[in-house]
């Protein structure tokens, strides 16, 4: 039997990043912040793209959860890092919930339109709700961890522990739950959907489950993002921003836990250098990135590291 | 009254608008099975190859009233280019693909084509206002709508007239009828197969280009143009059903009609509106208004 690496590989990584961490250009901070908050996203994408399921509207849940945590802070002035992300968590696995129900039917192409049509339907909402910046947005209060701020040189350090920590948990628990039987399943569904249910197993329910676990993480990292970053705007739940969450999962792959934050960090690196060796072009860097990888390695970047393990 | 006759006439002119840049995607489902997202990209391509070959021609001392012609022509132009190079270039390898997969490539090409289009052409707007207002206007119970608009009604006729009669009345139409039906008997029977997808896919584009060509006149010509395009036509032939051309008509006149009535009586629904209606639609007809349901394969 082999062992199990990814939960020493996570420690590992989360040690790396909270030992390097004082040590690192603010810039770079906001960067791996960043790229945590999206790859939470892009981990939940890459439990449905496990059922062979790509949603076009990702970024529905990114912006709830944005919203909801926001929300909650211009409201009721809650500045809690952690409230904003359970928060953002809850509302987005809460509408996922009840969406679930109609989505859970669909497959392929028509999954990934009908999820593209709910979040289009979300921006356009916000764009014209003046209450709430219309396609301006509105600016995040400054978030507090239990209750103080910390100083200024310390607060993109002390918000990436902070992502460092929930991305950590949130890893480990989805590694988990793919062992599961329920989360097994993905595999199965995505092969042969009718033999799943003559095994017994209720696919709809299975791709249910999935979808609101993605759509929770999607909400976390949405939250975690506008705390990061101190501004939210309706451009959050606008297509361009689930085809970002998109590209980044088919570049990661679905092999490991790991991947979808590793995805989001060289999706960050080859932006970041892209735009800043030419503006105009840094969109023809990503989209060739993209069409190298599905052409040349169709699992992912991932798969470049099994294919070295296996020799 | 006359806020009524407003919403259906915008509404009729929106729906053109909307058929002309939808209709390429439909067609190109229809025959090749690609959601192609670069149709936004065909469409900022016609757009800018009208803007700047019709501003320049102008500019030389071209009689105004031929610019419709060179409108028209720049998009075929840009589209004869770029289609096949596309279509023989990439899109013909990731055939074998997952349809998601196709669609995540023609994604790929849209990021590049993006800023093939910035490379080209820069990032400061075109304007070419001149044909728009050309032609004068003419009055419609006490409102006032440019003559331009018409055309737009025209060129959306004939584009989907014009299709229609060609998919059903001639030989190359019913071979293409065949090979949407089925592709491996068709080329089982000596039916060029590749021939048909190159032009489907450049005729398709060419489509989504002189929708953007005819739109140039009334906008300013900015990168990110084919963005909100891309869903748009996407919400338009889902309601009618992927890969129907009847189906692309109707969802066309569904979303400019009931945008128009949105713009006229609740401004603030607006975008939400037609996303709420294709979202509805999918919900209730997965397969769009036009389409039967398929068997699950096993």
């Amino acid at each position: 039997m082999t062992v199990d690496r990814t939960p020493r590989l996570l420690v590992a990584i989360l040690a790396a990043l909270l030992v390097a961490g004082p040590f690192v250009p603010q810039w770079a901070l906001f960067l791996i912040t960043i790229a945590l908050a999206k790859g939470l996203v892009v981990l939940g994408l890459m439990i449905l793209l496990r059922c062979g399921l790509v949603s076009f509207g990702q970024a529905l849940y990114y912006c709830i959860g944005a919203y909801a945590g926001g929300m909650l802070g211009r409201l009721f002035e809650v500045s809690g890092v952690f409230t904003l992300m359970l928060a953002g968590m809850v509302a987005s696995a809460v509408t996922a919930y009840v969406l679930g129900f109609l989505l859970a039917r669909y497959r392929g192409i028509f999954f990934g339109l009908l999820s593209l049509a709910i979040s289009m339907i979300l921006y356009g909402l916000l764009v014209k709700s003046e209450a709430l910046g219309s396609s301006d947005g509105f600016n995040v209060l400054p978030s507090t961890l239990f209750g103080i701020r910390p100083e200024d040189e310390w607060v993109r350090y002390v918000v990436l522990a902070v992502a460092g920590v929930v991305a950590f948990v949130a890893a480990l628990l989805v590694h988990r739950y793919l062992k599961t039987p329920l989360g097994g399943l993905a595999p199965a569904i995505k092969d042969n959907e009718i033999r799943v249910e003559y095994m017994g197993a209720s696919a709809r329910h299975a791709i249910h489950v999935n979808y609101v676990i993605a759509a929770a993480l999607a909400g976390l990292g949405g939250a975690l993002g506008a705390t990061t970053v101190g501004h939210i705007d309706p451009e959050m739940a606008y297509w361009t921003t689930s085809g970002e969450f998109i590209f980044i999962t088919i570049l990661a792959g679905t092999g490991s836990v790991i991947a979808p934050f590793l995805g989001a960090m060289i999706f960050g690196i080859i932006q970041t250098v892209a735009f800043d060796i030419s503006p105009n072009t840094w969109q023809m860097v990503l989209g060739s990135a993209l069409l190298v990888v599905i052409v040349f390695l169709p699992s992912g970047l991932w798969s470049l590291f099994r294919r070295r393990k296996a020799t | 009254m006359q806020e009524a006759v407003a919403v259906v006439i915008d509404g009729i002119i929106y729906s053109a608008w909307l058929f002309i840049a939808a209709v390429g995607l439909t067609l190109i489902y229809g025959v090749m099975k690609i959601v192609n997202v670069t149709h936004g990209s065909f469409y900022a391509l016609g757009a800018y190859a009208a803007a700047s070959i019709t501003g320049a021609l102008l500019a030389h001392g071209m009689p105004p009233m031929l610019s419709y012609a060179v409108l028209l022509g720049s998009a075929v132009l840009v589209a004869i280019v770029v289609g096949p190079l596309i279509e023989r270039g990439i899109l013909r390898f990731m055939y074998v693909k997952d349809e998601v997969v196709i669609l995540l490539i023609t994604y790929a090409l849209f990021l590049i084509l993006e800023d093939v289009i910035k490379l080209i052409w820069g990032v400061s707007p075109y304007f070419i206002a001149e044909p728009y207002g050309l032609l004068g206007s003419f009055d419609v119970a006490d409102l006032t709508y440019p003559v331009y608009n018409l055309i737009l009604v025209g060129v959306a006729i004939v584009c989907g007239v014009g299709l229609a009669w060609t998919l059903t009345k001639t030989r190359t139409g019913k071979l293409l009828v065949a090979v949407i039906h089925d592709t491996e008997v068709s080329r089982a029977m000596g039916i060029n197969v590749d021939r048909f997808y190159v032009v489907t896919f450049t005729f398709g584009s060419m489509l989504a280009a002189i929708g953007g060509a005819f739109t140039a006149p009334t906008v300013s010509v900015v990168p990110g143009l084919g963005v909100e395009v891309i869903v748009l036509s996407f919400a338009v032939v889902v309601i009618g059903g992927l890969g129907s051309l009847p189906g692309a008509a109707l969802g066309a006149v569904i979303v400019g009609l009931v945008r128009s009535a949105t713009i006229h009586y609740l401004p603030q629904a607006e975008l939400f509106v037609i996303y709420l209606v294709m979202a509805l639609v999918l919900a209730f007809r997965p397969r769009g208004l036009f389409m039967l349901a398929e068997a699950r394969k096993i």
